[in-house]
């Protein structure tokens, strides 16, 4: 029954790939990856906040009392929010302009909120960090692979360098709204045509 | 009743625990961030301000106490002029307060140049108080007594088409720096003379 700390870590990357499989925690995957650094940056601070609140949760689950749970979840995960707030604001200053409220947001990410209740407030310590970090990772990657496509494909740059030269027309709708869902689809679509196979 | 104390004591103190650990997370980064705020909001805004100054606005910088705020001064020297920058709040933008910095010629009581620093406003259209220079040029060479409005409120600024809530916040903004500068103006020429004797010492 028990899985093994590998198997709760790979199934973040493919199994239970949020974005894409669970389709979850869609609104900061459609509003920040204009770009590839965007959705990484965003990817790395969410990973960080669902490991701290998932070992933390982990930790008190014998503590915190069942009927105030979700309480204690949202105040822990708050508190690491703004503790990645501060750090972003004091080191990568440029980068928490960009991202904006969506950091504060991460509060809110279905995601992590999902990972306390379904997993950390019923398993240990290992295993909750192995979920924390496949869960992110997983989180971070599918951010910085629709956050390539759309800034190679809407404004011809991967992380700021050019890809095609200057002849290239960008398609300038997929860096904004529409271009997302697009996007979104597409790579959904592929990962299903991938797994039927 | 035993179950409900749980409950309160649980959330009580980890509620405490979180308040510390915030605190101390913020009293460790406050200086740093600061500094960052000042070097990617402050300093395009005042190289461009003081593009010919003859010191540098950003290391000559000082606090000046006003009531119970402490306010960053720039001090600038461009060519015989004395002109000091410092930064005010526009309340009331369309997303929050829009951050103004306001450049005066402190023997003429002028205002000789502005820029806005911080703002969450829409992009494409409040945005260009900041990315349309044009906008804040209408400020230049106006006396700091005259107070600031849009044309819409009976004011000599024309709004920038389709953000007349956010011009109305850069006026309010402007209007605050013009009180502040003169609540302040005393003290201000005090520090540019010394400004002005250390400079002619070294």
């Amino acid at each position: 029954m028990a899985k093994s700390l590998t198997q709760e870590f790979v199934k973040g990357l493919w199994e239970e790939l949020p974005p894409f499989r669970l389709v979850l925690g869609l609104c900061p995957v459609l509003a920040v990856t204009t770009t590839a650094k965007n959705g990484i940056g965003m990817g790395i601070a969410t990973t960080f906040v669902l490991l701290c609140s998932n070992m933390l949760i982990s930790l008190l689950r014998n503590i915190i009392p069942q009927k105030i749970r979700i309480a204690c979840f949202i105040t822990i995960i708050a508190t690491f929010v703004t503790v990645v707030e501060f750090l972003m604001k004091a080191y990568t200053y440029p980068l928490y302009l960009t991202l904006g409220i969506f950091i504060p947001l991460i509060v809110v990410n279905c995601i992590v909120l999902g990972r306390a209740e379904a997993f950390a407030c019923k398993n240990g310590v290992a295993h909750s960090l192995a979920d924390g970090l496949g869960i992110g990772l997983g989180f971070t990657l599918s951010l910085g692979v629709l956050g390539s496509f759309r800034e190679v494909l809407g404004a011809g740059t991967f992380f700021g360098h050019s890809v095609f030269g200057a002849a290239f027309q960008p398609f300038t709708f997929m860096v904004e709204a529409p271009g997302a869902f697009i996007g979104l689809g597409i790579l959904l679509c592929l990962m299903n045509i991938v797994s039927s196979k | 009743m035993n179950d409900m104390f749980k409950m309160v004591l649980v959330l009580a103190v980890l509620c405490s625990a979180s308040g510390g650990i915030l605190a101390g997370v913020r009293s460790l980064t406050m200086d740093r961030i600061e500094y960052q705020q000042l070097k990617f909001e402050k300093e395009p805004v005042i190289r461009s301000i003081f593009a010919d100054a003859d010191n540098d606005p950003m290391t000559d910088r000082f606090k000046l106490t006003d009531g119970d705020t402490q306010r960053t001064i720039f001090p600038g020297k461009v060519g015989d002029q004395n002109i000091v920058a410092l930064e005010a709040l526009g309340k009331g933008g369309f997303s929050g307060d829009v951050g103004l910095l306001v450049a005066f010629d402190i023997d003429s009581d002028t205002i000789v140049g502005s820029g806005v620093t911080t703002h969450s406003e829409t992009p494409g259209f409040g945005s260009k108080a900041k990315e349309d220079p044009s906008f804040v040029a209408q400020f230049e060479g106006r006396d700091v007594s005259s107070a600031a409005s849009v044309k819409n409120d009976g004011g000599d600024i024309d709004a920038i088409s389709g953000a007349t809530i956010t011009s109305r916040a850069v006026c309010v903004g402007l209007n605050e720096a013009s009180a502040i500068y003169q609540r302040l103006k005393p003290e201000l020429k005090k520090s540019m003379d010394n400004l002005a004797s250390k400079g002619g010492s070294n």
